[in-house]
């Protein structure tokens, strides 16, 4: 059985506690540990690159709406100078997001290959 | 000058499907179909685990979409063996059903775009079939809906998701209009929806990053309008790059929400960016791309460009190959059938028939629920105007197509549902409020022109609540519960408990109506032949087969008992008449007990009631006699001939069917025969008494003739025969002999 992002078992999300408004948003999240495990059913059928996005996305959880609305805005073409993609890249790595890191880095030098920086 | 053509053409040119347009190829353009000389041989060297050539370009002249291929999506521990495969051997591992699909799995995974675009082209139609029904991921076949309205009605699309759900359809996408209606949309969807069925997916198609945030509130549960295009030009006038696309996709999967990528012929040939490629090679590109951002599915088969494909040869097998390659790339298949690619019925319905045969994970990517005027996606090729084609080609068939029929109550109960949930909640959580008048109108309304006015002010208003204060599943959920909506309420709450699960986020997943999860895990696609793979369950065999159309002997007997009258009443056993002006007037045997009312909707007794005053006209006597030991008209016709004065008799079958008879002929000659039962008139049946009037006198008159219609009349009246022949057999008795009836 997962844990909700808030720890709260999933049994434990019933119509009687959204009731009681003991129900928050962070109890209908997936958690990242969840994520890991989705991610390894995902290599066991043939799909490394959908355990590959699972694991970006448990990285990702602890990120907020916003910060996450941004990061896509960032990457999207000619937003983002090559230093502000570093910056971006140094700060996910930083915030314990390698993965994601990895792909700002990625992005960065093939945006400066393709003319997509800003 | 130049002649006016000859009237056969000119009338062909008046026919539907030239409305159509139809273009030669032109390869520069992109206007072609399979392969097009610009397409680059398949190729692919690796350097120390680094791919330094793809598809005969160097690794310095990647574009964007080459350089993310290159670097995730290719299996370079097969990559060898997959490329080395001679593309006659490959093709045939799809078809072959010997071979697992495991297999062909694991070697496309090494494939490159132009590799797969290669082998996919090599195969003909029913091949293709084969390859869909063995390589989808999902064993049980789905269907998705388009559910949206001109006026973004929040009771209409209430009342209409709910409908689409009640026919089955397990993903339901909205859009809108007017994008700041949005969120008003896709609370809407989703309450009518969590009416309709348990565990019907929710989305809200809109520009990314509004899509996103309603995503990442949870008041929609999957998404789809995450576009690929095949050229990196394109690709950046859609305002994305891999890159982008992939932080997208990992953003929807952090928030436990289902997503797939959207591509399709045509998209480039459209924004003039198809660089020459044929539209097959280009989407090889898209779906290599879906799979190296880990995106779970793809929608593609032309989608908006469908009608593009379709411009040109071999357009339509096109579209198809495209799901095909996104199986083979053990991805979801939301195979298109979405936008209506022509306005020939049968060029749109040959479109859709071998994927609906074949069976997709979703085979629609958008069946528009609602009428054509009201779909905001634009007309879909199959549309609330077809929902009952759909379910007879299931029907006929025997296939899934993912419909099921719904009784009028049914969809009545469930729409007047989905309203009221709707006003209580937007009334809960000071959204807005509604009329009586109005919710009525959203029930009975076919369409949003049969509303009763939607105030489309209020509806900006509402969406603007609902995004300002950052509502989001759990306060609809409890705004449901609290105003007695308790099952949606825990449907709803339901949906946004599975993503705490995830399991939902794998390749190709549905919820069932126990909210199980059916997926490439789950639910895995094991065909190896006939006897393997889908098989409707019994319970949903029964669904195909049982649609509300359908009638048995029962239903008709009923029908008939309805006129019962006692105008013909038994007197006694038929004797032989003597009047030279008489005439017998035969009637099938259950004429008088169980058969009251003839096909063309004329009653029995009024179609006596004109025979005899056609032969009083002619100023003959009439007799009426059951003939109760044949169903055959020619025998019923004859017996009556033999027990008249004249010689001259008139059969008449319950159904309508009727002919006039002489003693001396053989039965299954006749003077003049009406076999058209359901195109018969009063006149006619008169006509026919004074005919059969002036042949007992001697005369030749004009034979009547059986009116022509051109329509479908045996599809219309044939189960009716069969039923109304199943009620006079049970009347006949070979042992009885003709009885006289009176008729007042």
């Amino acid at each position: 059985m997962s844990n909700a992002y808030s720890g709260k078992p999933a049994a434990e999300l019933t119509i009687d506690a959204l009731v009681r408004d003991e129900l928050a948003a962070d109890d209908v999240r997936i958690h990242p540990d969840t994520l890991e495990a989705q991610a390894r059913v995902a290599e066991r059928h043939g799909n490394p690159q959908l355990a590959e996005n699972f694991r970006r996305a448990a990285e990702l959880t602890r990120f907020g709406e916003a910060e996450i609305l941004a990061l896509y805005e960032a990457l999207r073409p000619r937003r983002s100078t090559a230093g502000e993609l570093a910056a971006l890249a140094a700060d996910l790595a930083a915030r314990d997001a390698p993965r994601c890191a990895a792909l700002v880095r990625e992005a960065a030098a093939a945006y400066a290959r393709r003319g997509l920086l800003r | 000058m130049v002649d006016e053509p000859v009237g056969r053409i000119r009338f062909m040119d008046e026919q539907r499907v030239n409305l159509d347009g139809f273009a030669r190829e032109d390869p520069a353009l992109g206007l072609v179909a399979l392969h097009s000389p610009a397409d680059p041989e398949p190729s692919l060297r690796v350097v120390d685990g680094v791919v330094v050539e793809l598809d005969g370009k160097a690794r310095d002249a990647f574009d964007t979409i080459d350089s993310y291929v290159a670097a995730h999506g290719i299996d370079l521990s097969v990559a060898e063996e997959a490329m080395a495969l001679g593309e006659v051997v490959a093709a045939r591992l799809f078809v072959d059903p010997a071979v697992p699909r495991g297999e062909v799995i694991r070697l496309v995974a090494g494939m490159t775009p132009a590799k797969l675009a290669r082998v996919v082209m090599l195969l003909r139609p029913p091949e293709l079939m084969m390859a869909m029904t063995k390589l989808r991921a999902r064993r049980t076949p789905s269907n998705q809906a388009h559910v949206t309205n001109l006026l973004d009605d929040p009771l209409l699309l209430a009342a209409d998701a709910a409908t689409a759900a009640a026919y089955g359809f397990r993903e339901l996408e909205t859009t809108v209009p007017v994008l700041a209606d949005a969120p008003s949309n896709a609370v809407a969807v989703t309450i009518g929806a969590a009416v309709g069925a348990p565990g019907v997916l929710v989305q809200c198609a809109v520009e990314e990053a509004m899509e996103l945030e309603m995503g990442l509130r949870g008041l929609v549960s999957y998404a789809e309008t995450v576009s690929l295009y095949g050229t990196e030009s394109v690709f950046v006038d859609g305002d994305d790059t891999p890159w982008s696309k992939a932080l997208l996709t990992s953003g929807y999967a952090s928030r436990g929400i289902k997503m797939r990528v959207s591509s399709g012929a045509g998209a480039e040939v459209l924004m003039a960016g198809a660089e020459g490629r044929s539209m097959l090679y280009l989407e090889s590109r898209c779906v290599s791309l879906a799979r190296a951002i880990g995106a779970q599915g793809v929608q593609n088969g032309g989608i908006d460009g469908a009608s593009v494909a379709a411009s040109v040869p071999r357009g339509v097998r096109e579209l198809m190959a495209e799901n095909v390659m996104v199986m083979a790339r053990n991805l979801e298949s939301c195979s298109g059938n979405d936008a209506l690619m022509s306005e020939s019925h049968v060029r749109r319905t040959s479109r859709t028939l071998p994927i609906l045969l074949a069976g997709s994970d979703y085979i629609c990517s958008g069946f528009g629920s609602v009428r054509r005027y009201d779909n905001m996606f634009g007309p879909s090729n199959w549309n609330a105007e077809d929902i009952d084609d759909w379910l007879a080609l299931q029907r006929d068939w025997g296939v899934d197509g993912g419909l099921r029929t719904a009784s009028a109550d049914t969809v009545r109960d469930l729409r007047r549902q989905a309203v009221e949930a709707v006003r209580d909640v937007y009334r809960a959580l000071g959204l807005g409020d509604f009329t009586d008048e109005q919710l009525a109108a959203a029930v009975d309304a076919a369409g949003s022109m049969d509303l009763a006015g939607t105030d489309a002010l209020a509806v900006l208003a509402a969406a603007q609540t609902i995004r300002g204060a950052g509502l989001t599943a759990l306060d609809v959920a409890r705004a449901l519960h609290e105003t007695g909506h308790d099952e949606a309420a825990r449907r709803v709450l339901d949906m946004a408990v599975a993503r705490v699960h995830g399991d939902h986020l794998q390749t190709a997943a549905i919820f069932d109506e126990d909210m199980r999860v059916l997926s490439l895990v789950t639910d895995p696609n094991e065909y190896a032949g006939p006897g393997t793979g889908y098989e409707p369950a019994p319970r949903r065999q029964a669904e195909i087969d049982d649609i509300r159309q359908a009638r048995g002997v029962a239903d008709l007997r009923r029908t008939q008992a309805a006129d019962r009258t006692d105008k013909l009443q038994k007197t006694g056993n038929a004797g032989f008449g003597t009047d030279p002006r008489e005439v017998v007037i035969g009637v099938s045997p259950g004429v008088g007990r169980t058969v009251w009312r003839t096909l063309s909707g004329l009653l029995v007794q009024d179609v006596l009631q004109e025979l005899l005053d056609g032969l009083e006209e002619e100023g003959c006597l009439a007799r009426i006699v059951r003939v109760n030991s044949t169903i055959d008209l020619g025998m019923v016709g004859l017996t009556a001939a033999r027990l008249a004065g004249s010689g001259i008799g008139i059969g008449l079958q319950g159904k309508g069917t009727a002919l006039i008879h002489r003693r001396d002929l053989p039965p299954l000659a006749n003077l003049e025969l009406y076999s058209m039962a359901p195109t018969l008139t009063a006149e006619m049946y008169r006509a026919l008494g004074a005919n059969a009037g002036r042949h007992a006198k001697g005369a030749t008159p004009v034979p009547v003739r059986n009116p022509y219609t051109e329509e479908a009349i045996e599809a219309r009246y044939h189960t009716s025969v069969i039923a109304l022949v199943a009620l006079e057999r049970d009347c006949a008795d070979p042992e009885a002999a003709p009885e006289e009836l009176s008729f007042r």
